[in-house]
């Protein structure tokens, strides 16, 4: 693939980041730092209700309102929607609300401090209408809030016979787990600038994950055809898919604001508005019934996964897709049946977080195994080993396993990298004294990479690399950089490709005017989707060169400098494009959620230990092993630390994170009373990983930034039941719910039970 | 210059930023990170949560690390202010910077310019610092990408090299 002069490998390296000097040096251009000539400064009048009419609204006395710009549904050139999956939520609500903080009117002003009070000073008269609050309310459709019956999507997927397993079974093991909200805290809060023009119609620059979600919104808001549309990504200070689909939102506010004033309009959320306003994790709620013989093996089971999708469907049937699909885990199930449910409730709606619904369907499935474990007489250890999927068997969806993992190995390597068994002995003994109470916890999981089953069929990504006239390649993809790294590995593989060094090859700004739709930067599919695009784009760039006469098959960096410059100095910029092209061998059938449906998995087993102190009820993670496979590790620096900070998502996850619900309104929107993790919080995360590559991805790459989210949570809270004697089925748990476990009189934590 | 709710009118103050004298028209009660965002351009002071708790617009005043966001404007006057972007020599990175760049301190980037401030007003007071020196001397400064570990690392690599040379 290279040319036998070599040049330093690019892959496998840990090559400095694209944009590091910049962000290291204060330079990288966020939206905030945009200024504008003659740039107003937007804001947003919200629901102050769950659910209603609005019947009368009223600009305030002791406020300039000719000063102001105002925008309500009636200023919306084209639809009032926000477009994304299913056309049901407005881009300002228009005469009924669903949920707390939902858009009604927008303001402007030359002057940001005036803002905060003109906000204030508008009046909105509600007639309330009866709302929903959990899931069991939804369920119970004694108000119908959404569709038919409060349900966006469901979702079946059926394995084997499982209602003949049950009379077979020597043990019937029952649980049900809860997970709660999350906020994805990225530190930059969410922010737009937009500016309109009669001639080039409308641009906005923003701090978002997915370009193209945000030019189709925009071309449906203003009903304006996609080239009058130009959607540019600014430098992202995090997003964690917190910035997925809400900025097309924001895009559609500013560019409202812009389209009536005539001038630049920025807005920029305050924290406070960020939390209560944007989308969070879904809330879940999963039941498990496994019917398992004497000697651990899963003969079959049922699991319901419901999950709280607040007011409007927005991502939540996708968020229910993947977890209804993780939630048989990497195990082996020869019988199952599993029902996915998203629900509405009168919340601001939940949406994309990392993990995406695998977090919580995996949470409850390896509390389950501990819950088996137990039933059985087996160890944690033991009840996975017995079940884990091997090679040649089948997923839950009844996919063939085709990659060589031996989970086996991966387990046994995790023990010793934990020290599991000698702590967990000298833990046994020392748990007997003292104020503080000691333990181990285990959880294996998988991550499927890139969309589910026909996803990358639908999205058709394309990519593009350019030959430029210095000689040097740019990368042309709408997939955004936003901490993970995708422009310094994307590089890394063109680089790779042509047998360029890495400083030879750049990437161009994530511009819709300027780079093709590679598809949203989401589901762990960057690197190994895009990243097999980027590679073959860049081997038609040679092809050109090589084809031109200009190239031998044998280069040097200089040389192909020099034959890049000669080609674009004689035709032009030229450019070499890629589509993706489903693999002719996968199967995948929609409608009875059946068949392949990721093309690679990465696997995982973490090892927590944690201590409880028995006076103040608090815990704390001691240590923090994380092994997985990720296929091919394109950068260790990069692939460790989205690790660590995955890992450090999920401890917040599990022990700090708890969103408090007031009427559908979150009440602790501050980074005061939201608590998440310092750096005296965390322990060492110790990351390790097991390579034996994937055939799909480039150079061997699988995806990797979601998988970290799915097991700590699961790991801690197992540690805890060893540490304790005592089992808890539902996250965030706080030292105020093992305080309450331990100190008052109660049945056995949450509905479990084993016949 | 916009004027903050219920402010007094502006005033006049100088302050020294990055090594340079400045004089500046301001109101007096606008927060510091305000005036270095708005007035002088130094964007690289972030505002995460405007209450202090985040550290993004952490910069050094008189050699102390604070939240721009909570000091008025009129407490520096006269004082020394270091940003982010006067921590590198011309286009040579800083120790710090240079670390934070190699060792992935560094992810979304937009706590970097506060934590960086915080590693350095660290080392100035302890250059030998150990690793439990480090977690405290950074628990001001939140993170939500890396899970805080490659940024010990790489304050931990600044502080040997600044030791070995």
């Amino acid at each position: 693939m290279t040319n036998d002069r070599s040049v330093a490998a690019s892959v496998g390296v840990p090559v400095p980041r694209k944009e590091g000097r910049d962000k290291v040096t204060g330079h990288a251009q966020y939206v905030d730092d945009i200024a504008l000539p003659n740039m107003l400064y937007g804001a947003t009048v919200r629901s102050r209700v769950p659910r209603g009419r609005t019947k009368k609204i009223t600009f305030g006395a002791g406020i300039a309102w000719d000063e102001f710009v105002v925008v309500s549904a009636k200023d919306i050139p084209g639809k009032n929607i926000v477009a994304l999956i299913t056309d049901d939520q407005p881009c300002l609500a228009d005469g009924v609300v669903n949920h707390p903080e939902e858009p009604i009117l927008l303001l402007a002003h030359p002057d940001r401090h005036r803002l905060p009070m003109a906000v204030e000073a508008v009046l909105i008269e509600y007639e309330p209408l009866p709302a929903v609050f959990t899931m069991e309310e939804s369920e119970s459709h004694s108000q119908v809030i959404w569709g038919a019956d409060n349900i966006f999507k469901a979702y079946l997927v059926e394995k084997g016979d499982i209602d003949g397993i049950w009379e077979s079974a020597d043990y019937i093991v029952e649980g049900e787990y809860r997970t709660g909200a999350q906020e994805q805290l990225y530190i930059e809060n969410n922010g737009m600038v937009a500016s309109f023009d009669a001639q080039q119609g409308i641009t906005v620059w923003g701090s978002l994950q997915c370009p193209y979600y945000v030019h189709k919104a925009l071309m449906t808001l203003c009903n304006l055809p996609a080239d009058k549309v130009r959607v540019v990504q600014m430098e992202t200070g995090g997003a964690f898919g917190g910035k997925e689909e809400y900025p097309s939102m924001i895009a559609a506010h500013a560019a409202l604001l812009a389209i009536k004033s005539g001038r630049p309009v920025k807005i920029i959320y305050d924290r406070m508005e960020d939390m209560a306003a944007t989308t969070k994790r879904h809330p879940s709620r999963t039941r498990h019934r496994t019917a398992v013989s004497k000697d651990g093996k899963i003969l079959g089971g049922e699991i319901d996964f419901t999950i709280d999708g607040g007011a409007y469907s927005t991502l939540s049937s996708v968020v229910l897709s993947r977890g209804t699909i993780h939630a048989g885990g990497p195990y082996y199930w020869p019988n199952v049946r599993i029902r996915g449910k998203a629900v509405a409730t009168s919340a601001p709606p939940h949406g994309a977080f990392r993990g995406f619904g695998a977090p919580q369907s995996l949470f409850a499935l390896e509390r389950h195994m501990d819950r088996i474990a137990k039933a059985v007489g087996l160890s944690s250890v033991e009840i996975r080993r017995r079940n884990f999927l091997k090679p040649g068997q089948t997923t839950t969806t009844e996919q063939t396993l085709h990659e060589p993992i031996d989970l086996d190995k991966l387990l046994d390597r995790a023990l010793e990298l934990s020290d599991y068994r000698a702590k967990r002995q000298r833990f046994a003994k020392e748990n007997s004294i003292g104020a503080t109470r000691k333990g181990m916890g285990i959880a294996a999981f998988l991550h499927g990479a890139g969309f589910t089953g026909s996803g990358e069929r639908y999205l058709s990504s394309v990519v593009g690399v350019e030959g430029c006239a210095d000689g040097s390649v740019r990368i042309l993809v709408s997939s955004t950089e936003f901490g993970q790294g995708t422009k310094t590995v994307l590089c890394q593989i063109a680089a790779e490709a042509l047998g360029l060094p890495y400083e030879q090859v750049g990437i161009a700004q994530a511009d819709t005017s300027e780079v093709p739709n590679s598809g949203p930067t989401v589901a762990s599919r960057t690197v190994m989707v895009v990243g097999k695009l980027v590679q073959s784009a860049a081997l038609g760039i040679k092809q050109t060169l090589v084809g031109a006469g200009l190239l031998g098959k044998s280069y040097s960096p200089e040389e192909f400098r020099v034959a890049c410059r000669n080609q674009v100095a004689a035709h032009g910029p030229f450019r070499s494009w890629a589509h993706y092209e489903a693999p002719n061998d996968v199967f995948w059938d929609d409608e009875k959620y059946r068949g392949e449906a990721y093309a690679a998995f990465a696997w995982a087993v973490y090892v927590a230990e944690v201590t409880i102190d028995l006076t103040t009820y608090s815990v704390s993670v001691d240590d923090f092993m994380a092994l997985q496979e990720v296929g091919k590790v394109l950068h260790p620096v990069l692939a460790r630390g989205q690790i660590a900070g995955g890992i450090a998502q999920g401890i917040g996850y599990t022990l700090y994170e708890k969103v408090i619900w007031q009427n559908g309104r979150m009440q602790n929107g501050q980074m005061t009373n939201y608590i998440m993790p310092t750096s005296s919080d965390l322990p060492p995360i110790r990351v390790f990983f097991e390579e034996i590559g994937n055939v799909h991805g480039a150079f061997g790459a699988k995806g990797i930034g979601e998988l970290p989210m799915d097991g700590p949570a699961p790991a801690i809270v197992n540690a805890i039941e060893d540490a304790l004697k005592m089992g808890f089925d539902s996250i965030p748990l706080l030292p105020e719910d093992i305080f309450e476990a331990l100190t008052v009189d109660s049945e056995p934590p949450a509905g479990g039970g084993v016949r | 210059m916009s004027r903050p709710a219920g402010n007094h009118g502006p005033c006049e103050l100088s302050l020294i930023v990055n090594g340079e004298p400045k004089t500046l028209r301001v109101y007096p009660m606008e927060r510091l990170l305000d005036t270095l965002r708005y007035q002088l351009g130094l964007t690289g002071a972030k505002e995460g949560c405007g209450e202090g708790e985040c550290g993004s617009c952490s910069v050094l005043v008189n050699g102390e690390l604070v939240n721009s966001c909570l000091i008025p404007v009129l407490q520096a006057r006269d004082a020394d202010i270091v940003t982010i972007e006067g921590l590198a020599a011309g286009t040579r990175l800083n120790d710090l910077q240079e670390a934070f760049l190699q060792l992935g301190g560094a992810q979304c980037g937009i706590c970097t310019p506060g934590m960086i401030l915080a590693a350095s007003h660290l080392l100035r007071k302890k250059p030998n610092p150990t690793m439990e020196d480090i977690r405290e001397g950074l628990s001001g400064n939140l993170c939500r990408c890396t899970g805080y570990i490659q940024i010990f690392e790489a304050v931990a690599e600044a502080a040997r090299r600044r030791a070995t040379t």
